[in-house]
């Protein structure tokens, strides 16, 4: 829509050629001016420049809809209203329904915690045929970190769902959904995303998996901020992405340490900074997750996936639907089992801490080992 | 006043200063045909100039007279304006008394906090709160919901908008049971259509947008809140001029703050945080840099205070530095579970 011609929009002729001959070919290059500025430019008079701005907003601003008729679309049109179910009791009536259509969903976590078993766990179910709760849909996997096993994708569907697998041919049906891809760099990377935006619509793609997005910006730079500003336009288009297609997006991300300068404080709140500098110790123990604040702000739902006194957890950190709930897992041959469906309410720092204690004993599969 | 501030095209300018007028007055008392000649333009353009020329005269204020300037309004026409559009609630007590009875109708207010914190949540809120009918001490009005990060989730506002009706029918029991005639029919679908919503995928649609609101605030005179969710997000990618960023968020918040005015209604923002490098640490603040911080009236920072969500209101021209508790919960934003306070329908 930013990239519409100038020339396309049914301005009156004089006005459109004088936009033309300076240059100002698209309607994000005349938006980005300034009134004022646009009438320097141009040399027309500020009566022509207002309305003529005013049709060009009309033209490039998006359609509305009242929320009523974007839930009813909603219902009409996709399964379970968009939303693609994890078969995990309590964290699916958490989530209204399970993993949200056209939304980025974050799992983070130590390494080691099941975050590549929750993915292939969910490539599973959306390839699977409607009747059996899945989306009946291909499955695009970006496997950064080669962790992607097929074996063991096969034994989770065959121990969750053995109707299906036992009958011939099936389980190569369902592994031929799912498609592996694995950049080698960042730039492969965008590119391959490039490529994912034209073939979605063509080949039925009902989820995007990316595993994982930190790996991708680890040892290209440092720690701070050019880490940040990398991610910016990969972050934008995969967000439009998800949406204007409608699927569900799950990205998976590191944790990192908290580094000693880090405070989570505003100016206004001195007493609780002086407390922690005083608290170094607890803030050496602490992990964040990988990518900074402004990846924050950019996922729609975090789940956190942490260990603590030895019990694994999955945690809905940040979601729009969902109280802070935190349920306990573990790890089986059929994908992720949850012990409980009635999750914890969390407060507090709780919330978006993650812990990583008595963690050492973990499955092993495909090489994945806690250093 | 100088010919060089009056809104015409350089080109326009340039003649005029070349025939040698220089001042207003110089042309002012010409016919139309006259200045065409000797600037060697067509009549049509003349008749303009002056058109523009005796508007900005005007707008100056004549020398002897009536004494008041033209477009100003007293405080005290101000102050009975203020009183007569009441504030929309946040359903928190806390967070209304410190607001001074809620979000200002014709004010620009802007709300900013880590992930996680409630933003969205308070702006949904709000956008279902302006519904509320007149009867209830609320505004009756409809809403204006701008996405640009995709947060909005309507389950989530059909939830917020049955627990409302929830209460208002809870309250309305308590408050009118003589008056029959006010009966609550308000059903969380009608609620839901009252909810314009854009989604926006860029910055230059977020511009577009912004402009094209006079327009459609002009066709739909009841809505009374427009929401930005959040204002931060497509100028945080990818911006390699900042200087050009600075610029059009400047831009922004003045029609903002012009529609905000025009039309009577509440105009929110939802900001982002990032972190600053102050006094040899980091601390937080809201992004989008020092010159935006001076762009809107009010400023609402939320935060986590422990195991708590605090609000604090961190600029305003007239209320007070405090802080606030508020709790986001299944119906919405509600006051915060420590305090055990009954909520007090308005």
């Amino acid at each position: 829509m930013a990239n519409k011609q100038i020339s396309q929009m049914g301005l009156p002729k004089s006005i459109a050629n004088v936009f033309a001959a300076r240059n100002v070919f698209t309607a994000k290059d005349a938006l980005s001016l300034t009134e004022f500025e646009l009438m320097e430019l141009l040399d027309v008079g500020l009566a022509q420049i207002t309305s003529a701005v005013a049709h060009i907003s009309e033209i490039v601003c998006p359609p509305y809809q009242t929320a009523l008729s974007l839930m009813e679309l909603r219902v009409q049109n996709e399964h379970l209203a968009g939303h693609l179910p994890t078969h995990m009791k309590g964290l699916d009536e958490a989530l209204c329904g399970g993993i949200p259509f056209g939304v980025l969903t974050e799992l983070v976590g130590p390494a080691g915690i099941g975050k590549t078993q929750f993915c292939l766990k969910l490539s599973l179910l959306a390839s699977l045929p409607a009747s059996y709760g899945g989306l009946d849909g291909h499955v695009i996997y970006i496997d950064v970190e080669s962790k992607f096993s097929s074996r063991r994708l096969i034994e989770i569907g065959v121990k969750s769902f053995p109707e299906i697998f036992h009958r011939k041919g099936m389980a190569q049906e369902m592994a031929g959904r799912i498609h592996v891809l694995r950049p080698a760099s960042l730039s492969e990377f965008t590119e391959s995303l490039q490529q994912i935006k034209v073939s979605l619509l063509q080949n039925q793609v009902k989820l995007l998996v990316i595993d994982s997005m930190a790996a991708l910006v680890t040892g290209e730079f440092e720690h701070g901020a050019p880490r940040q500003n990398t991610l910016g336009w990969h972050i934008s288009f995969i967000k439009s992405l998800a949406e204007f297609s409608r699927i569900p997006v799950v990205v998976t991300n590191q944790v990192r340490s908290q580094s000693r300068d880090e405070t989570c404080h505003y100016y206004f709140q001195v007493q609780s900074w002086n407390e922690a500098i005083k608290d170094r110790t607890r803030h050496d123990s602490h992990l964040v997750a990988a990518l900074g604040i402004n990846w924050a702000h950019a996922v729609t739902i975090r789940l956190v996936l942490e260990a603590k006194s030895g019990q694994r957890f999955i945690k809905v950190a940040k979601s729009p639907i969902s109280p802070p709930l935190a349920f306990p897992f573990n790890i089986t041959s059929s994908g992720i089992l949850l012990l409980s469906d009635d999750g914890t309410e969390l407060t507090g720092p709780d919330i978006y801490a993650i812990h990583c204690q008595g963690h050492n004993d973990i499955i092993n599969f495909g090489g994945e080992s806690l250093q | 006043m100088e010919v060089g501030r009056l809104p015409i095209s350089a080109s326009q300018r340039g003649k005029l200063i070349a025939a040698g007028y220089t001042t207003l007055s110089s042309f002012s008392s010409l016919s139309p045909s006259h200045l065409a000649r000797d600037l060697k333009i067509s009549d049509n353009e003349a008749a303009e100039i002056m058109r523009v020329a005796s508007h900005s005269r005007r707008l100056d204020g004549s020398a002897g007279g009536c004494g008041t300037v033209n477009g100003a309004q007293t405080a005290w026409d101000m102050l009975h304006e203020e009183e007569m559009f009441p504030r929309i609630t946040t359903s928190c007590v806390d967070l209304d008394n410190i607001l001074g009875g809620g979000i200002n109708c014709k004010e620009v207010t802007e709300i900013g906090g880590v992930p996680g914190i409630g933003k969205t949540q308070l702006g949904i809120q709000l956008a279902i709160n302006v519904q509320i009918p007149v009867d209830y001490g609320g505004l009756g009005g409809k809403a204006i919901y701008i996405d640009t990060e995709g947060s909005f989730m309507v389950e989530r506002a059909l939830q917020i908008a049955e627990a409302c009706i929830e209460d208002m029918s809870e309250c309305g029991g308590l408050l009118r049971k003589d008056f029959q005639a006010c009966q609550l029919k308000m059903h969380p679908n009608n609620i839901l259509e009252n909810i314009f919503y854009f989604r926006v995928c860029s910055y230059t649609e977020q511009i577009a947008l912004i402009n094209y609101l006079d327009k459609f605030i002009s066709e739909h005179k009841d809505v009374k809140i427009v929401i930005v969710d959040s204002v931060t997000f497509h100028f945080r990618q990818d911006f390699d001029d900042m200087a050009l960023r600075t610029r059009l968020l400047s831009g922004m918040a003045l029609k903002l703050m012009k529609l905000a005015k025009d039309f009577s209604l509440a105009v929110v923002l939802l900001n982002q945080v990032t972190t600053k490098y102050i006094d040899g640490s980091f601390q937080l603040t809201l992004a989008l840099g020092d010159s935006w911080s001076h762009s809107c009236t009010n400023r609402v920072i939320l935060y986590w205070n422990g195991n708590e969500r605090y609000a604090y209101i961190d600029k305003s021209p007239s209320l007070r530095s405090a802080s606030a508790p508020y709790s986001v919960t299944s119906k919405g934003i509600r006051n915060s579970a420590s305090n055990c306070k009954r909520i007090k329908m308005m």
